[in-house]
């Protein structure tokens, strides 16, 4: 048995990097501390995709990693219109190979920030991000403000590694000289634990942040008695603490980016920071959900110059989503083929679009099955990142980590599937050239 | 005819554990349900574990009812995967994004099954 410490966590944008575990016979058998319940579940592992394989006949059929690949390379050859999504659950490294591999097809490259954090990109490409680091919220944050989001449930050692639990240099006594407001339409288990809930209703957002940015700037007489729901006094002690704060720092989630208002609610998000600049130190920051979601944003926006939805068939980068995002290019029914990596749209994207999503050439590289592999044409498998293959990734407040590897394997890592899949695309195509 | 409702959905912790288990049972268990405030259960005469069927201008689902004092009257809250999504729109209104979340939905109470995920993905197929 062999103790790693400072091990990784390949699971959400938390990117824990102090977990310790056991590894016995080349097999992670224990995590010992660090990681929360569901970083936990990802290291302990889960059934995998076996082989690789190919569908013929409706079925998938098993075949070897030169064959899926050989396959894979050759739909991709041959499509007008491929679209290449995900990118979120591996590293860095593969990422590059998937742009580069984009720019060579003159295929539409997305990621799972189109479903999840694209808002938030557009809403800081329009007015800025105020933001910090998650160390400095840690050693000096006093006002934790958690809207549309429910780290109890989707980021578990938010709390405890960064925010309200955590103890930092200027926070030495934890959540006992710091306060939590909560913003949501449930009182969720995040909402239990704060100083203020506000039970906010529905898709009304953006009236709630205007009605604290009038008060923030002290035009209380503009504010009705209730706003979405929530008590003018409720906002004004908000406010008030707001302003007595030394560092406040708002973490918004899924539960703003995918309602009414999306990006133009997060513009009003960041407005409000802005206005407690006006009495205090405020920063502003998304809770990105994958792992590695803001490393493709990273990597993306280096190779191209845009974070997400770029299209690259005109031989220059065209970003528009909305256009070119994965859901509108398939509820269109433009893209002919889709390679798929290390997401799982299957699971994750509207019904309508998975509908065409089904019917198309699909090719899957994921360590695991899913609702993708149950349409997909080729099936790839492989590493796992953090488990069985290292690379760098981005935590959600932008600071690069190194995952670790902790355990040898056969299957191959997402950087060399797809340095071979693009290597085979340029054989194809200089064979028809000639 | 149903109950008129706003559909949201979100993360759960099971969910999560799940997120690379996605064809189990313990994924099916948590996922595959719905969670709603204790008196519009008793309006919609379901108990805990019984069937209803969400419907919205976009697809259908048969789903478990569970009850869930934080979410609000005339809210219901579907764990994100592809039992909530079979009701969402892919209409993005140009900005890239669908709207997950504030859905106008439909829910009844039902005797049809809940599809496994494996069926729910034939639904899209052929």
């Amino acid at each position: 048995m062999v103790e790693i410490t400072d091990v990784v966590c390949s699971l959400c944008g938390c990117v824990c990097d102090d977990i310790v575990v056991e590894v016995e016979d080349n097999k992670v058998t224990k995590v010992k501390k660090g990681a929360c319940a569901v970083g936990k579940s990802k290291l302990m592992g889960h059934g995998r995709i076996e082989e690789p394989a190919i569908r013929e006949n409706g079925s998938l059929k098993a075949c070897s990693y030169d064959d899926a690949i050989k396959k894979a390379a050759e739909i991709l050859a041959a499509s007008r219109r491929p679209l290449l999504y995900g990118w979120s659950s591996t590293v860095c490294e593969a990422d590059k190979v998937g742009v580069e591999l984009a720019e060579e097809i003159g295929a539409v490259i997305d990621n799972t920030a189109s479903v999840c954090h694209g808002p938030s990109v557009l809403a800081i490409q329009d007015v800025g991000l105020p933001s910090c680091t998650l160390g400095e919220v840690k050693n000096r944050a006093d006002l934790i403000i958690y809207w549309g989001a429910n780290p109890a449930a989707a980021h578990a050692n938010h709390m405890k590694r960064y925010s309200y639990i955590s103890k930092g240099y200027w926070t030495e006594e934890g959540k006992k000289n710091k306060k939590l407001v909560v913003v949501d339409v449930r009182r969720t288990a995040t909402a239990k634990m704060a100083d203020v809930f506000l039970q906010i209703e529905q898709g009304k957002d953006y009236l709630v942040l205007s009605a604290l940015r009038a008060l923030l700037y002290g035009y209380e007489d503009v504010v009705p008695e209730e706003v979405g729901g929530i008590p003018k006094k409720d906002l004004l002690e908000t406010v008030k603490m707001m302003k007595e704060s030394k560092f406040g720092i708002i973490f918004f989630g899924m539960g703003v980016t995918h309602t009414r208002g999306r990006h133009n609610t997060i513009v009003n998000a960041i407005e409000v920071t802005r206005a407690a600049h006006t009495h205090t130190k405020f920063s502003i920051m998304p809770m990105r959900g994958h792992y590695n979601v803001a490393g493709i944003n990273q990597v993306c926006t280096w190779e191209t110059g845009f974070p997400f939805a770029v299209d690259l068939t005109r031989g220059y980068a065209w970003y528009n989503p909305g256009e070119v995002s994965a859901t509108d290019l398939l509820i269109r029914r433009e893209c002919d083929t889709a390679l798929i990596i290390a997401s799982d749209p299957g699971a994750h994207f509207p019904g309508e679009s998975i509908r065409h999503l089904a019917k198309i050439p699909v090719i899957q590289i994921d360590p695991f099955p899913n609702p993708t592999t149950e349409f997909a044409d080729v099936v790839i498998p492989a590493a796992i990142s953090g488990v069985e293959a290292e690379g760098n990734v981005y935590r959600m407040d932008n600071i690069p980590i190194r995952l670790r590897k902790l355990v040898d394997t056969e299957y191959i890592a997402d950087e060399e599937i797809m340095k071979r899949i693009l290597e085979e695309v340029r054989a194809i195509r200089e064979k028809e050239g000639e | 005819m149903g109950t008129k409702v706003n559909l949201i959905s979100g993360r759960t912790i099971v969910q999560g554990q799940n997120l690379d288990n996605k064809l189990s049972e313990a994924y099916f268990n948590e996922v595959a349900t719905c969670e709603l405030n204790g008196s519009d259960m008793e309006k919609l005469g379901v108990a805990a574990d019984e069937r209803v069927k969400v419907k919205t201008s976009f697809g259908e689902v048969v789903v478990k009812a569970k009850e869930k004092a934080g979410t609000p009257e005339g809210v219901i809250f579907i764990p994100m995967g592809p039992w909530a999504n079979a009701l969402v729109s892919g209409d993005t209104h140009g900005a890239g994004m669908p709207s997950f979340k504030g859905i106008d939905a439909e829910i009844e109470p039902t005797e049809e099954e809940v599809l496994h995920v494996k069926e729910l993905m034939k639904t899209y197929m052929g």
